[in-house]
């Protein structure tokens, strides 16, 4: 039985891959997340923020009171050389290369198309496998338009397409009028891969204190219809490899992923809540679900339940959309069964 | 090929320091500590010396530790160094002997400053140099940045050979932070003045168990005598072998000194003699007047000990008929100051010798000039030379100032400049914040390393730390620059706040037809009706060209907030011309890269954006060629000030201070206080306004305004009868008075805008919870409004100390009135609002005795202190000696006023008859609260009105004391500097004395006031000057010391954790009849923090374990209590959790994140072992206590 996949032209052993989270941190964490069974990690983000903020921030401290008093005209000593934290991790890319045997894909996440974009070139050149591009927005300004963001996001992909020659995957939210025509234009930008999907930080209120929260929630299985349901749709439709991260938490999940057209199915929350171990445990359910089923490999269904090759392709789309209401008023316990 | 760099004379004496020794020792003090901060980077950074090793910094508590730690290397054959200056020399002295006694190779590297007299002062003149002749250490005085440089090495390589110690002298600010182009040395000079058989030498004098001697006998009166006569020899050498080390110097360099230099008219008539930076400004002087055909002369001296007689006179030219000799410093009651003494004593015994080759005696005058970094200018020098003329000219005169008391003063024409025409010169008026100063440090090195002008930059400060103004002075031109003294005419004038116009003459130092550039919010069409009436007439007068910018908005649009430096900066540039418009953007940019981008490329991108859109917005200012305007300058101070204030103290706020004349100032250094409330600086560009009806009137940010801007009253609805439109109030919420009306109210114009106080408040609107009950708002649009508020709420009767409320916590405390207000401390400080509390709680009755450091500066430095009075006249007596000796200083005062108290007393008894009842009741009178202690008050007054009248001596006595019998609070404070270092063993003393004084420390745990070096105080982990890759040791547990005596009582405090706490600490410590020791955690700009979340750090300071809160008191035990009370829960947070907030952890996980994380994390156990150890203190039962 094969559990090969392959996820931007890289060859891995099997589609359990570490997604962007905290255990990347640190050459330990990386470390660990291969003992644990990844096939391959993504790396935890480095923020176009954290790239143009944390000099901008050493900047303003160590300016900050200086050449205003005859006694104390300033109150640090410069080293000769700071490592930002945007240059750690680059150092990070490069001595996880060193350390592990899986491939290393580190992850951007930014905006704009200012400087932070050159650190693609940066993370290629620290032994990169692929990229990573997170385009996370939530956009607050009314008088942006849709077709200004998405614009944004394709112009931003083209400077990186050009910029390296590693593959290149897109992580995206779900929040498009046309998600299926974004990511026909991501490929079309060049993007090797669609990871689906980020998800949407949703802060809290705190009644006591009446303060807003960042409160970041793990996602549960539950979370995986969204890019279960996008996958299933746009595999074979849009020529790029799909990863499904969101909600992939045992084998079951992996296996609707692949069934859906994922590739290769991404893990932070599951890791983080119950060990790196996991990766191999489910790795070990998936095997003995396959053999259960007479599977011989992944490839054998990976896009097999996608609306191209589902018996009621309109079970992705509107009608079905009724059906699900009506499934939950039928429902007597309230309980979605579905 | 020669190498040249622009650098201050501090790293330029550094360089060649750091290079020339193996050990070093060093403690802060201004103006030298940038020697010691360059030394330790550099070996902090691995460079090394001339012998490729690097050398060893060791920080130490005090100079006398550096002193002893530099004898003891000496002794043991190291090469070792020191830098210091002023009363850090002072501290040195005994060692100083010793070192020169034992004839010791060393250099120590003095940036020449004041001694605190009748006042401290850190500016520079010889004062102190002069009080170290007697130790024998030769000295060596370098005028310039170049010779300061040359002269680092020449001294080392003339200790090796003549053995006698050297004190390398340069003066304090004016050459050791003078920003110069120099020729640099390079190894191959410093290797071949350093003789390495001689550094062998010395280091086998070293002791060693290996050929053991002893060094340092005690001596009896048969030989002490002639031991101390054995070194002469010695000493006789010393200026041949410094001729010999300037000889070779010269061979390999081409610049030529003598031990005394003389430059002028070969037969002048007229000669000055002098040392240091002033001998610049004289040589420039002598030079112009040479062109005029004046017989004129300058005796520069090198080498002043051992003084040498035959070469001073062959220096003097055979024509010279009058000597004037000016010394910088001043020697009370003698009969001249130093060098003209020496001059005195070389003529007398060289006239009559073989070395003179003039028969008649000259003339000699002497005169100080130059004090605490007075201007020394050429029109100076002309009037003295003038003065020279005179058949009888004025001996033991002052130059530079007025006295109109014995008139020593000599008269000269101010106006005189002679400053070449070849020489450009830039003034620039800039704000702290503003980074102009950075930007023209930049400017100085492009043009000192860029293009082949010589570059000389000197900057001047604020003595206020928030809204501080600093005035640039650039000069370039094609020869070394010799003006050692402030620009009189500028050909560029900058004026980059435009504040700034309606408060200074900015354009005094404008010269005829200069270039002045305005930043201003207005346009160029605008600008001209904006300015006040008096800048407009300079600008006419003048005929200056107006350029204007709106720096602000385009550093607001790239992102760069106030600091619009490079923009000013590319201005600068563009209209001096100096460089070609696009190679002075090329190295502006390259400047920006070299200086900015290890901090990142958004840093560079930004500033990039500066320089590129700057010139778009310059605009050159048409205007009409007569005045509009009628905007007048607003007086300095208000017309109500007291006289006082009116003339002394607004002409130094107003930067007119020199003009004040001796009769004017205070002969023995006292000054009133309450004077910050006469200086409305409108600093703050936002400020807070109060939301009565979100207001729960908690007093929190009463309690954290660190400049006592935020003030609360309760008074009774009738008191606010006359109240002006729109001042606002609302009904007390205090028990029992219900019926009055509470007020809330902000000193706009003395408000830094800091924030602390909407950041603590707790109160949010429930509409829109962004706001609070006291919110930041534009000034401003409140000024003028604010203002009329402030003078009515001033006038509301303060609430009642004695009826009724006790003051015991934050609540009721809020309406006590502060007496410590306005000071110039950083916006935001962490340790005013301690101060300011201690005000309002005893300020009344309270003496302070306040070390040296943060708190003595915005405490008591001219021209405004902050400590005030109350509507009575009584407010906290304030004093300053030393840095070291506080606590001791402050148990003086304890022991006066205790003899005092037992002598009255005693008085009273005696008479019993004549008093009646009144003896009993003042001699049995408890004062333990306000009330008491007015009661004590009343007495007293009937007291004194009984005495007032009578002749006899008890009586008069009695009088004379009459107000000890009211209590008395004696408050010693400081910063962690002073009470974890410098101040330990007198604090470790004074507390143990047992005697009732009360210590407040303010722990910033930094030696802030000199710029953030680590003290004991520090942090592990932290990094700090001195401790550049981290503080590799814990923090003293000072106060745990503290409470081993069992009868101190200790409060470990913070504020913005628990404030309740404070309070209380606070009133226990001055209630226990004993020695008490507050720490109180003070948030500081070197903890590189945002100082609006100063009191947030604090609590995650203690919710993370790192600052218990506790309280011991001894007084518990004798209830059979535990003293031990320990105030903060177990930790929640981690310390990283509290401490990466903060740039002085941070900054190390971004230099060297393996170290970082290793130390934090011994930090961490720390602070885990500690909280354990109180825990168990806490938990302690009364018996182990006392057993």
């Amino acid at each position: 039985m094969s559990l090969k996949t392959s996820y931007l032209g890289l060859e891995l052993e099997h589609p359990l891959v570490a997604s962007a989270s905290p255990l990347s941190y640190s050459l330990e964490g990386i470390r660990q997340l291969e003992d644990g069974g990844a096939s391959a990690v993504v790396m935890h983000s480095l923020f176009e923020e954290q790239i143009e903020q944390e000099g901008k921030v050493l900047d303003h401290f160590l300016h900050y009171g200086t050449f205003s008093h005859f006694e104390a005209l300033d109150y640090f000593p410069e080293p000769e050389q700071f490592n930002l934290g945007s240059e750690d991790y680059v150092e990070l890319v490069r001595s996880a290369k060193a350390a592990v045997d899986i491939p290393v894909i580190p992850s951007l996440n930014g905006i704009t198309d200012h400087g932070w974009l050159r650190y693609a070139k940066y993370l290629e050149d620290a032994g990169a496998d692929a990229l990573e591009l997170n385009l996370y927005h939530l956009v607050t300004d009314p008088e942006l338009s849709a077709t200004e963001i998405e614009e944004r996001y394709l112009h931003i992909l083209g400077s990186v397409r050009e910029s390296i020659k590693i593959p290149v995957a897109v992580k995206v939210g779900p929040y498009f009028s046309s998600f299926a025509h974004m990511a026909k234009l991501f490929a079309k930008q060049g993007a090797n891969g669609l990871v689906l999907f980020n998800r949407f930080y949703q802060p809290d209120f705190d009644l006591e204190t009446l303060d807003v929260k960042a409160n970041l929630v793990l996602s549960n299985s539950h979370d995986l219809r969204l890019p279960l349901t996008w996958i299933a749709i746009l595999y074979g439709r849009v020529p790029v490899d799909f990863a499904l991260t969101s909600g992939v938490h045992s084998h079951f999940d992996v296996l609707k992923g692949l069934m859906a057209g994922a590739s290769v199915t991404m893990m932070a929350s599951e890791p983080l809540r119950n060990g790196v171990a996991r990766f191999r445990e489910i790795q070990d359910a998936l095997i003995q679900w396959m053999d259960d089923h007479d599977y011989d490999s992944v490839t054998q269904m990976k896009g097999s339940m996608s609306q191209l090759n589902v018996a009621n392709p309109e079970a992705f789309e509107r009608a079905n959309y009724m059906k699900v209401l009506q499934s939950w008023r039928q429902d007597p316990t309230g309980v979605l069964s579905r | 090929m020669s190498q040249f760099v622009t650098q201050d004379g501090n790293e330029v004496v550094a360089r060649v320091a750091h290079k020339l020794n193996e050990v070093i020792a060093i403690y802060p003090i201004t103006p030298s500590s940038p020697m010691g901060e360059f030394a330790d980077m550099w070996t902090a950074r691995g460079e090394k010396n001339l012998w490729g090793t690097v050398p060893l910094i060791q920080e130490m508590q005090a100079e006398g530790g550096a002193a002893g730690a530099v004898h003891g290397a000496l002794q043991t054959g190291a090469l070792t160094t020191t830098f210091t200056a002023s009363q850090g020399l002072l501290l040195m002295l005994p060692n100083m002997y010793k070192i020169a006694g034992e004839l010791t190779s060393t250099v120590f590297h003095i940036a020449a400053r004041s001694i605190a007299a009748q006042g401290l002062s850190i500016f520079g003149d010889h004062s102190d140099v002069m009080a170290t002749r007697s130790t024998g250490f030769a000295m060596l005085f370098a005028n310039s940045v170049q010779e300061a440089h040359d002269f680092a090495l020449i001294a080392q390589a003339a200790t090796l050979e003549a053995r006698v110690p050297f004190l390398h002298i340069m003066d304090g600010f004016r050459t050791s932070h003078e920003v110069s182009k120099i020729e640099i040395l390079p190894d191959e000079v410093l290797r071949a003045l350093i003789d390495d058989e001689a550094v062998r030498a010395h280091r086998a004098r070293g002791l060693s168990p290996d050929h053991p001697v002893m060094r340092g006998t005690a001596q009896n009166p048969d030989v002490y005598f002639q031991a101390r006569e054995t070194v002469n020899p010695y000493y006789v050498a010393v200026p041949g072998l410094v001729q010999e080390a300037f000889d070779k110097f010269a061979a390999h360099t081409g610049r030529q000194y003598q031990l005394f230099d003389y430059v002028g008219a070969p037969d002048a008539e007229r000669v000055i003699v002098m040392m240091g930076s002033g001998a610049e400004a004289a040589e420039e002087t002598v030079n112009h007047l040479l062109n005029q055909g004046e017989k004129v002369g300058l005796v520069k001296v090198r080498l002043y000990r051992p003084f040498s007689v035959a070469h001073f006179f062959k220096a003097l030219p055979a024509s010279v008929k009058t000597v004037a000799v000016l010394d910088r410093t001043k020697e009370p009651g003698s009969a001249g100051e130093p060098l003209y003494q020496d001059v005195i004593t070389a003529l007398s015994e060289g006239i009559a010798t073989e070395d003179a080759h003039f028969d008649t005696m000259p003339k000699v005058v002497g005169g100080r000039y130059g004090l605490s970094s007075k201007e020394f200018t050429p029109a100076m020098v002309m009037g003295l030379f003038d003065e020279l003329k005179n058949p009888h000219p004025k001996n033991h005169f002052t130059l530079g100032i007025q006295d109109d008391v014995l008139n020593t003063s000599l008269e000269y024409d101010a106006s005189i400049n002679i400053e070449p025409a070849e020489v450009k010169r830039a003034v620039f008026w800039g704000l702290g914040s503003d980074g102009t100063v950075g930007a023209n440090k930049n400017s100085i090195k492009i043009i000192g390393e860029e293009t082949d002008f010589y570059a000389q930059g000197y900057f001047v400060y604020d003595s206020k730390k928030s809204g501080a103004r600093t005035i640039s002075h650039l000069r370039f031109g094609p020869k070394p620059i010799q003006s050692t003294y402030l620009i009189g005419k500028a050909n560029f004038v900058a004026v980059h706040q435009f504040g700034f116009l309606e408060r200074y003459d900015v354009l005094e130092s404008a010269g005829q037809g200069a270039t002045f550039l305005l930043n201003s919010p207005y346009g160029p069409d605008e600008v001209w009706d904006k300015l006040p009436r008096v800048i407009q007439k300079g600008i006419l007068d003048k005929g200056l060209e107006l350029y204007t910018i709106n720096a602000y908005e385009v550093a607001r649009e790239i992102g760069l907030g106030n600091r619009f430096n490079t923009i000013m900066q590319t201005c600068f540039f563009a209209l001096s011309g100096v460089l070609p418009k696009e190679e002075a953007i090329e190295k502006i940019k390259s400047y920006i890269k070299k200086t900015y981008g290890k901090r990142g490329e958004a840093v560079v991108r930004m500033n990039f954006a500066a320089v590129d859109s700057a010139l778009e917005h310059l605009y050159r200012v048409e205007h009409p060629a007569e005045l509009t305007s009628s905007i007048e300058q607003p007086p300095v101070v208000p017309a109500a000030a007291p006289d006082f204030v009116q003339t002394v103290t607004a002409s130094m706020i107003a930067g007119h201070g020199d003009a004040l004349s001796v009769s004017q100032l205070p002969v023995d250094g006292t000054y009133p206080t309450g004077t910050t409330q006469w200086e409305k600086r409108n600093i703050a560009q936002e400020v807070p306004l109060w939301d009565p009806e979100v207001c729960i009137q908690c007093g929190k940010c009463v309690l954290v305004c660190p400049h006592s801007v935020i003030r609360a009253k309760v008074a009774p609805e009738e008191a606010y009868a006359d109240a002006p439109e729109g001042f606002q109030t609302a009904k007390a919420m205090w028990k029992g008075l219900e019926e009055q009306q509470y007020t809330l109210q902000v000193a706009v114009e003395d408000c830094t805008g800091c924030s602390l106080c909407v950041e603590v408040c707790p109160a949010k609107n429930k509409s829109q919870v962004g706001r609070k009950a006291i919110n930041m708002v534009e000034q401003l649009p409140l000024r003028e409004e604010g203002r009329k508020h402030w003078d009515f709420f001033l006038d509301i009767p303060d609430f009642p100390r004695h009826d009724g409320l006790a003051f015991n916590n934050v609540k009721n405390a809020q309406l006590l009135l502060p007496l410590f207000e306005f000071s110039g401390a950083c916006a935001g400080c962490g340790e005013t609002p301690y101060l300011k509390l201690l005000s309002q709680l005893f300020g009344d009755r309270a003496i302070i005795a306040n070390a040296t450091g943060c708190s003595s500066i915005y405490g008591g430095n001219l021209p405004t202190t902050p400590w005030a009075k109350n509507a009575q006249g009584r407010g906290p007596a304030w004093s300053n000696s030393l840095f070291e000796d506080n606590a001791e200083f402050g148990l003086g005062m304890r022991l006066t006023l205790d003899k005092q108290q037992v002598y009255a007393r005693e008085l009273v008894e005696s008479m019993r008859k004549e008093l009646g009842s009144l003896a009993d009741d003042i001699l049995n009178a408890v004062q333990d609260n306000e009330g008491e202690i007015d009661a004590q008050r009343q007495r007293v007054d009937s007291l004194k009105a009984l005495l007032q009248d009578s002749k006899e001596a008890r009586a008069k006595d009695l009088l004379s004391l009459a107000d000890i019998l009211v209590k008395k609070s004696v408050w010693i404070v400081g910063g962690d500097g002073w009470a974890y270092d410098i101040g330990y063993g007198g604090l470790d003393h004074v507390l143990a004395s047992g005697r009732n004084v009360n210590v407040l420390v303010l722990d910033t745990e930094v030696y802030s006031n000199t710029g953030g070096q680590s003290s004991k105080a520090t942090a592990l982990g932290a990094v700090a000057k001195f401790a550049a890759g981290g503080k590799a040791t814990p923090k003293k547990d000072l106060g745990l010391m503290a409470t081993q005596y069992g009868y101190i009582y200790v409060a470990q405090i913070a504020m913005g954790a628990n404030d309740a706490q404070t309070v209380k600490a606070f009133l226990e410590a001055e209630s226990y009849d004993g020695p008490s020791l507050i720490i109180a955690y003070s948030h500081c700009i070197a903890h590189g923090i945002d100082m609006a979340k100063g009191l947030e750090q604090q609590k995650l300071a203690s919710q993370s374990g790192y600052w218990p809160l506790y309280r011991f008191d001894p007084r518990l035990k004798d209830a059979g209590k535990n003293p031990f009370q320990l105030d903060s829960r177990a930790p929640k947070l981690t310390f990283k959790d509290y401490a990466l907030n903060e740039t002085r952890y941070r900054m190390l996980f971004q230099s060297n994140p393996k170290e970082a994380e290793s130390l934090l994390n011994h930090a961490q156990e720390l602070v885990t072992e500690r909280w354990h150890r109180y825990e168990e203190l806490a938990s302690t039962k009364p018996e182990e206590v006392t057993s």
